[in-house]
């Protein structure tokens, strides 16, 4: 157990942030009754609650549908990027050939694959959206482990050499833990993009059990506070799948500056 | 055969070009196992780039160097050289004692063997009380330390450093000149040692060789010849000061050519 000044230091430590929230839902809620807003333009967060209450089981399995595709394609997309910056790493001429490709295919918006997808897969499939998602997570990740695995001192090179120490002793041993921070902190954008991805490919059609899907045609009939329902999971849900990435990075990386704590 | 023997070894970098450099030049020196040999010279006189030539780091434009009768690079693999450089090069998600380990471990030995051997050197270098540490827990002086006990933990016949103490206080630097002398009297360990300060230099040696620099070259070598075992009275004894008076007028000699 936490002795108790510790877990008081933590509460006062954030006190400002819950004094934002919560003074924020306040002045929300009190904008709505004031000037009388209407729901198709801002729901009360009330109503977004109580929406919650009524429409829980269409709502999680909305949000378990489009989580699950989400973790999918970031799981695919994240062992395919690794994969490949390893070998980039390895051998010049995959580095040479494919980073200028890659780094361009990240400039673009990927997204805009979503409807394709669906020709690709068929609207109902979860595939379709897994692609997606896993295309969008691999550039960013591939990209910024290939920049860690070749970002080591010179001087640490040299000292594997002076070991006689093999390439692959050398990528393994040296490189690649060298490398994790840039891998985690790449991973903690990507778990944001899998959602973006995972969401608007269900903007363009499929099973209704997905979040997408539930925004649009909730919106479509006018029920808002669903709608806004959905949102508030979605961005819950975003949330989540960020903290779980950095629970994993503490428990992987202790010794680096961003997590070390003693 | 002599631990060291070079001939004629030259380092041009950047040949034929307008920013051609002869880093070293015509530099013949070679080294009977368990000397201690320290490089000393201006900066950009070529002592490090030396060190890198006789450690397989750089080939040379010209010469040769044979380490154990044997080229630098087939002592390199045969993993004849222990580095040390003046940055500790720690890998910072190891803890000391794995550290350490590292070399071992790339050598294929098995882990029982490889803890006993790492623990074995931390305790040489009196810092098997931190073998649980990361690497940033240390001070400056005691992850060099551990970078030593990483250097000779697969027990390597010649030691190659490289300003080691450059970046530590004077009253570390003294500790860590002595700790070395004790170290290489149990591991009877060949040593080429580069810096730039004359007491370090002429305390640690068996003999201290000058160099000068634009091409780099070996001037003059002084042979050390101070009573073993070595210890905080050495620095006071008259001869370590009239020793200190030749290198420096060696150096100074550099300076004024």
């Amino acid at each position: 157990m936490t002795d108790r000044p510790e877990f008081l230091r933590k509460v006062y430590f954030r006190l400002p942030a819950i004094g934002i929230f919560v003074g924020g839902l306040i002045v929300w809620e009190g904008m709505v009754r004031i000037f009388d807003i209407k729901g198709f333009i801002l729901p009360a967060p009330t109503a977004i609650a109580a929406t919650f209450a009524t429409e829980t089981s269409d709502l999680l399995a909305a949000g378990a549908g489009t989580f699950s595709t989400a973790l999918a394609g970031l799981l695919l997309g994240g062992f395919l990027a690794v994969f490949t910056a390893l070998a980039a790493a390895r051998w010049r001429f995959v580095r040479d050939g494919a980073l200028p490709f890659a780094i361009a295919a990240n400039s673009t918006p990927i997204v805009v694959l979503a409807p394709i997808a669906n020709s690709w897969f068929g609207l109902r499939s979860p595939l379709g959206s897994i692609f997606v998602v896993a295309i969008l997570v691999f550039f960013p990740v591939m990209i910024n482990l290939v920049r860690g695995l070749l970002s080591v001192e010179a001087s640490e090179i040299e000292l594997m050499e002076s070991y006689a120490a093999g390439r692959l002793a050398t990528l393994w041993k040296l490189q690649f833990p060298h490398a994790t921070p840039y891998l985690f902190s790449a991973l903690k954008v990507a778990a944001a993009l899998s959602l973006i991805g995972a969401i608007v490919k269900e903007f363009f059609g499929g099973s209704q059990e997905r979040l997408g899907q539930y925004i649009t045609t909730k919106a479509g009939l006018l029920q808002f506070e669903e709608a806004w329902a959905a949102i508030v999971l979605a961005s819950l849900f975003g949330i989540a799948l960020y903290n779980i990435v950095v629970l994993i990075e503490r428990r992987v990386i202790p010794w680096h500056v961003s997590v070390r704590s003693a | 055969m002599s631990a060291l023997a070079l001939r004629g070894v030259g380092k041009v970098f950047n040949p034929g070009s307008d920013q051609e450099v002869r880093a070293v030049h015509g530099v013949d020196l070679s080294a009977e196992r368990g000397e201690f040999i320290s490089v000393i010279g201006p900066s950009g006189c070529g002592k490090s780039t030396l060190l890198r030539l006789i450690g397989d780091l750089t080939p040379p434009s010209s010469g040769t160097v044979l380490v154990n009768g044997k080229t630098p690079a087939r002592a390199r693999l045969d993993r004849d050289y222990g580095m040390v450089f003046q940055s500790a090069t720690l890998l910072e998600w190891r803890r000391v004692q794995a550290n350490v380990e590292l070399p071992l471990e790339i050598m294929g030995m098995d882990a029982a063997e490889r803890s006993r051997q790492a623990a074995a050197m931390l305790e040489l270098v009196q810092l098997d009380r931190f073998a649980n540490h990361y690497p940033w827990q240390l001070s400056g002086g005691m992850q060099q330390r551990v970078a030593i006990a990483r250097a000779l933990a697969f027990k390597p016949s010649i030691l190659l450093m490289d300003e080691p103490f450059g970046a530590l206080d004077e009253m570390t630097r003294e500790r860590m000149q002595s700790e070395l002398l004790r170290i290489r009297a149990e591991t009877g360990t060949t040593v080429v040692f580069v810096t730039h300060s004359i007491p370090e230099a002429v305390f640690l040696s068996t003999r201290v060789v000058i160099m000068s620099p634009r091409p780099g070259t070996i001037t003059e070598v002084v042979d050390i010849d101070l009573p073993e075992p070595r210890s905080d009275d050495t620095r006071e004894d008259q001869r370590f000061f009239e020793l200190l008076t030749d290198v420096r007028e060696g150096l100074r000699a550099v300076e004024d050519s």
